[in-house]
């Protein structure tokens, strides 16, 4: 219970469901004859239509990026810390667009959804969809929101891909792009951790080869595992070291609770979790695979692996920005290693190749990947300014 | 218009390409901007400076130049400003190969430590000069590399650098014909156009 939404909270909003039956043709060249798109929306457009910001998510998030679904809700939405009136994306300035993508478990279609054609659920026949196949449904979405062209699009992580997709591919559809803690394509160790996680869903004995829901069941050891793993990614050392650092030194001295042996509050000597990382790790695993549908996550990840805007430009990425002509911010953090600042760096080295207008920074934060969902002051500085600018361009006017 | 800004603008094309390398709050790429309808990228590492260059509408990448300008692609830049930025520098005489590989021109201005002020400062109070110009202790400054007008000089030749125009003003950036004659000894703020052989 929330007791009262802050007021800087965009309060209580309503999902809505837009449904498209143009067949829309996948990279891989399957085609989804209809699909469904949750999607949010936050603040007023304005009367000419250009205030409009799209917010592009990453692997886990959703639609809800902002604000409370009902009062009794214990979180707000996943970006809330950079949405909502007088923040970072100021929904008093803007109207902000954000989407369930396709392929995703909380409203769009996916393969926790009905397939029409055999009425039974999509799961594992639900076709791949690329960071490519998003942003053409995202466009399509534009369209029926009637919505000319962004001021911005904004993400973070696989959302920032989706802001370099956008700009690649509808160069005339947005002024800006703003592309925080992404890379331009996956590492092979980036990969190597998204296939222990694909491994360990599907290893699940009640995975039933992604069926699992015609089976009334779900591979809730698997999915925990995968998003463990994923959680050790993005966290730096030092954020988990200054979270949950205690020694065996400290627990034996403390005589605490972090142990499971809550009577002696002793070191378990056995497989228990001993230290606070291992239950933390264990609660989001826990947690996640209640909320996340695990063939989702499979395509999630794989859409990450196969991103990669230079493939059709003899991998030069700097051909693939030429076209561009919005305007680029990109932001990294200085203890992400799983997109570390240097990846950034990359992005930045290519659009100067293409020259392209950029603007590039660089904040020393302590919260690893994890770090673009926090309200660090100097990123939210940066981050605010960037916008002000943006909205002062297209009214015309300092705001 | 600040005189060395006038001096600045009479060098830079319209509609050029301009890099400017430690671009502080984007000022004078805001002028140049402004005045000339530049295409510009400026680089910075303070954050506040960064964010003021953003304020004011001004590209800006958070980039170290002592790590050099090897991201930059050779003649992609029409000019490579280089303003009060040198003396800061780890490798000043690397950065200034790179700026005119990067750029087809480079602007160069630096506080002349040949002027006379600086050259009494030392000889009469055995001291390293501290000015309101200049106000730094020499443990905490961080200009660690001062020249003079004639090292820079120097520098060029050895360097087989083009001077294209040289001058000087002094702190209030105001010149003066007297400044122009003996601009090693009367100059405070050195300002060079320069370009490769």
């Amino acid at each position: 219970m929330t007791n009262s939404i802050p007021t800087d909270s965009v309060g209580l909003v309503t999902p809505q469901t837009h449904h498209f039956d143009k067949p829309l043709t996948l990279r891989s060249g399957k085609i989804l004859p209809s699909y469904d798109l949750v999607v949010e929306t936050y603040g007023k457009l304005n009367a000419d239509k250009s205030n409009a910001i799209l917010i592009c998510h990453a692997l886990s998030g959703d639609h809800h990026a902002a604000g409370f679904h009902s009062v009794d809700d214990q979180k707000p939405g996943w970006w809330d810390a950079c949405i909502g009136p007088g923040k970072a994306v100021d929904t008093n300035l803007f109207h902000v667009v954000s989407l369930n993508n396709l392929g995703g478990c909380a409203g769009s279609t996916g393969p926790a959804s009905i397939n029409p054609k055999t009425s039974k659920y999509y799961g594992p026949d639900f076709p791949v969809v690329t960071v490519r196949d998003w942003v053409n449904s995202q466009a399509r979405l534009m369209d029926r929101l009637e919505i000319p062209k962004w001021a911005a699009v904004v993400g973070g992580s696989l959302g920032g891909m989706q802001a370099l997709r956008w700009a690649i591919s509808y160069p005339e559809r947005l002024n800006h792009a703003i592309c925080i803690a992404a890379a331009p394509k996956l590492s092979a160790q980036n990969i190597a951790f998204n296939e222990v996680a694909r491994h360990s869903i599907t290893s699940d004995p009640n995975f039933h080869r992604g069926h699992y829901l015609e089976e009334g069941t779900y591979p809730k050891q698997g999915l925990m595992l995968a998003r463990m793993v994923g959680h050790i990614t993005y966290l730096s050392d030092n954020a988990m070291r200054s979270k949950f650092g205690k020694s065996v030194a400290e627990i034996e001295e403390e005589g605490n609770n972090f142990g499971r042996d809550l009577r002696t509050g002793k070191l378990s000597f056995g497989f228990n979790a001993d230290f606070q990382v291992e239950s933390y790790l264990h609660y989001q695993g826990e947690r996640f695979s209640e909320n996340f549908d695990a063939n989702t996550y499979l395509l999630m990840t794989k859409a990450l692996d196969y991103f990669d805007p230079s493939v059709d430009y003899e991998g030069d990425l700097s051909k693939a920005f030429e076209n561009c002509s919005c305007k680029f911010m990109l932001m990294s953090f200085s203890t992400d290693w799983r997109f570390p600042p240097e990846r950034s760096r990359e992005l930045v080295n290519d659009l100067l190749k293409a020259r392209k207008q950029l603007s590039y920074v660089e904040i020393e934060a302590d919260a690893g990947h994890d770090a673009f969902l926090l309200p660090i002051p100097r990123y939210i500085g940066a981050f605010s300014t960037y916008l002000k600018k943006v909205y002062s361009e297209i009214t015309g006017h300092a705001s | 218009m600040r005189p060395d800004l006038e001096i600045i603008q009479e060098w830079i094309k319209p509609n050029s390409r301009v890099l400017d390398l430690g671009c502080g709050d984007g000022s004078l790429l805001h002028f140049l901007k402004t005045a000339k309808n530049v295409n510009e990228i400026g680089l910075e590492i303070d954050n506040e400076n960064i964010n003021s260059c953003i304020e004011n509408g001004i590209n800006v990448i958070e980039q170290n130049l002592d790590h050099g300008l090897s991201n930059f692609q050779s003649n992609s830049f029409d000019t490579v400003l280089l303003a009060q930025t040198l003396q800061a520098l780890s490798n000043p005489d690397r950065l200034i190969d790179d700026m005119l590989r990067v750029g087809t021109n480079g602007i160069v201005t630096f506080p002349n430590f040949g002027n006379w002020k600086s050259r009494f400062y030392l000889s009469s109070k055995g001291r390293m000069p501290v000015s309101k110009f200049m106000p730094h202790q020499w443990y905490d400054t961080p200009n660690i590399h001062f020249c003079t007008v004639n090292d820079f000089d120097a520098l060029c030749v050895e360097k087989e650098i083009n001077i294209l125009a040289r001058t000087v003003v002094d702190s209030q950036h105001q010149g003066s014909w007297y400044m122009r004659a003996w601009p090693n000894f009367l100059g405070e703020i050195a300002i060079y156009h320069i370009t490769k052989k």
